[in-house]
């Protein structure tokens, strides 16, 4: 039985294998290998120079990725203190109202992420939703609201929010009654129990759903392009930009490389830290 | 620990909002797509349906749907095979590389779409493929093939080995324990990877976004649009592909239940 399992296992994950590996290692060497190549060839067959790496440094390149990666923090950060409650509602306190936020938040998800975000520069333009209604009735109008960095973020936290609200309710939903109980019993208070008990055994939960947020948010070209104009340029903007108008494929995969890396570390170090059997909820035998 | 009652209704009363918030921007959306005017501001004065009648008519749209149809559904069946012996390599069968290849999956989707169809662009052009609607078959695929395995292995964790090593004890094959047993347990798994896969795939536009080519699907159209300029099509092409979008989910939910209930009003024949 053992040995039977043992070859099955292998045989089923060939098919997955093979797609990944012919559509997603095999470009990302890709990428890498031309990222070494000289400027602005096409052809894989030159002399590695590395001369994309040092356009990055010298050419301030570093900018558009301390963009991205500060505001997918700021994203992430606020992402963690507007799902908890909710999370946790949806695992220990809501019985059928938690089916029916899981139904529309994944309802929600379906809707291309441009067409939401479409939708929010209609809400917040001058003459949108709410500066248009607002003047009609009272006569003040305001600026609109868009193209600025904070309305990115927030944009970002809307994009992302199932991203971090459901593996944060799998990992609240992880954390046993009766532990919080016997914390309380103990006399600890609300915030010792948070910090004591919650947090930790929630850890799962909070790195995937954290990881998730960051990692997506990182690489997000849609938010700042359509919620925030100019006013920032985010790495994923930069690597766009190099590959067509800019015709410099090196340089593209040299920045792909740098937030391939940052990320892939990250998501790498985080995933394992997790048990995915557990998460996922296979049952203890 | 009880949970005060004042805690309780704050909680509620925050579900409604985020739900509401979470929809608000489809609102303005649905408005504008029946305002009449070419430049759109609110409050809107004059409604009309005609966008929806030239959406309707014009063979740009046609050939968009076309195009994201096609997509989607080869998505779909390759992601739900490929994701099925998936889901059984992650979660049913103990082997030697299982931990590695649980890890290996999740990779794509920790992963900036941007990105990945900018590195598929150069992968298919170094070895020779022009994009066009296909290649962008395989971007979708990379990214919901894991999807797919992760909702299928949910169901495969929850289900009774024992079932099959009962079906083969009897002397039943290996395939045929996996199309009479193992099947028919996954299914609703199955059903859902499907749905998920459809509609991601309908949905996404930054895998499309570079790998396409000359071909190009709904969402990556109105990126282009909204990019570019307004266009009175956009909010209510918008408004049209979610709704097909939810008719497909409603769909779903309501034809497993129909045939549901109906197998239940009707005499059981017996298996061949």
């Amino acid at each position: 039985m053992e040995s039977a399992n043992r070859k099955l296992g292998m045989l089923s994950a060939i098919p997955m294998v093979v797609v990944l590996t012919l559509s997603f290692v095999a470009p990302l060497v890709v990428v890498a290998v031309f990222s070494v190549m000289p400027q602005k060839t096409f052809s894989l067959l030159n002399m590695p120079d590395f001369s994309a790496y040092a356009q990055i440094v010298q050419e301030g390149y570093w900018k558009s990725l301390a963009w991205s990666l500060g505001m997918a923090f700021a994203a992430t950060a606020i992402l963690l203190v507007l799902c908890w409650p909710l999370a946790y509602a949806m695992a220990k306190v809501f019985r059928r109202f938690t089916l029916i936020i899981t139904i529309l938040v994944v309802m929600s998800l379906f809707v291309s992420e441009n067409i939401r975000l479409f939708g929010w520069v209609l809400t917040l333009m001058k003459g949108g939703l709410i500066e248009g209604h607002l003047r009609s009735w009272t006569g003040v109008g305001f600026d609109g609201l868009l193209y600025n960095v904070p309305i990115i973020v927030m944009g970002l936290v809307y994009v992302y929010f199932p991203f971090m609200l459901f593996p944060l309710a799998q990992g609240i939903s992880m954390v046993p009654d009766d532990a919080r109980q016997a914390a309380a019993d103990l006399g600890a208070s609300r915030w010792q129990i948070f910090r004591e008990i919650d947090l930790p055994l929630a850890a799962p939960g909070i790195v995937v759903g954290s990881l998730l947020s960051f990692v997506l948010a990182a690489g997000a070209l849609a938010e700042s392009k359509l919620l925030g104009g100019q006013a920032v340029i985010v790495i994923a903007d930069e690597i766009e930009t190099a590959f067509t108008y800019g015709q410099d494929w090196p340089l593209g995969s040299a920045l792909s490389m740098v937030l391939i890396l940052i990320i892939g570390g990250l998501a790498i170090f985080g995933i394992s830290r997790v048990d995915l059997d557990e998460i996922m909820g296979k049952k203890r035998r | 620990m009880k949970t005060s009652r004042a805690i309780k209704v704050f909680l509620y009363l925050y579900g409604v909002w985020a739900l509401a918030v979470l929809y608000l921007p489809l609102v303005s959306v649905s408005f504008a797509s029946v305002s009449k005017a070419r430049y759109l501001t609110f409050p809107i004065r004059r409604y009309s349906t005609e966008w929806y009648g030239k959406a309707l008519e014009s063979a740009t749209v046609a050939d968009l749907i076309r195009t994201s149809l096609l997509v989607a559904g080869l998505v779909t069946v390759i992601s739900v095979t490929v994701g099925f012996f998936g889901a059984l390599a992650y979660a049913r069968y103990e082997w030697r590389y299982r931990r590695l290849y649980q890890k290996l999956i999740l990779l794509p989707i920790f992963f900036p779409q941007t990105v990945l169809g900018l590195a598929l662009l150069m992968w298919f052009n170094s070895v020779g493929i022009i994009p066009t609607w296909k290649t962008a078959v395989v971007a979708h695929i990379v990214w919901i093939a894991p999807i797919a395995t992760l909702i299928i292995a949910i169901r495969a964790y929850s289900f009774d080995p024992a079932l099959e090593e009962a079906a083969r004890d009897m002397g039943a094959s290996t395939w045929v324990t996996l199309k009479e047993v193992t099947l028919p347990l996954l299914m609703p798994g199955v059903i859902s990877a499907g749905l998920f896969s459809f509609l991601l795939s309908w949905g996404n536009f930054p895998l499309s976004l570079f790998t396409t080519g000359a071909d190009s699907t709904l969402p990556e159209w109105l990126y282009a649009k909204m990019v570019s300029g307004y266009s009175p099509l956009v909010p209510t092409l918008g408004v049209m592909s979610v709704g097909a979008s939810f008719l497909v989910l409603i769909l779903a939910i309501v034809v497993p239940w129909l045939v549901r209930s109906a197998r239940e009003n009707r005499p059981r024949h017996p298996e061949t």
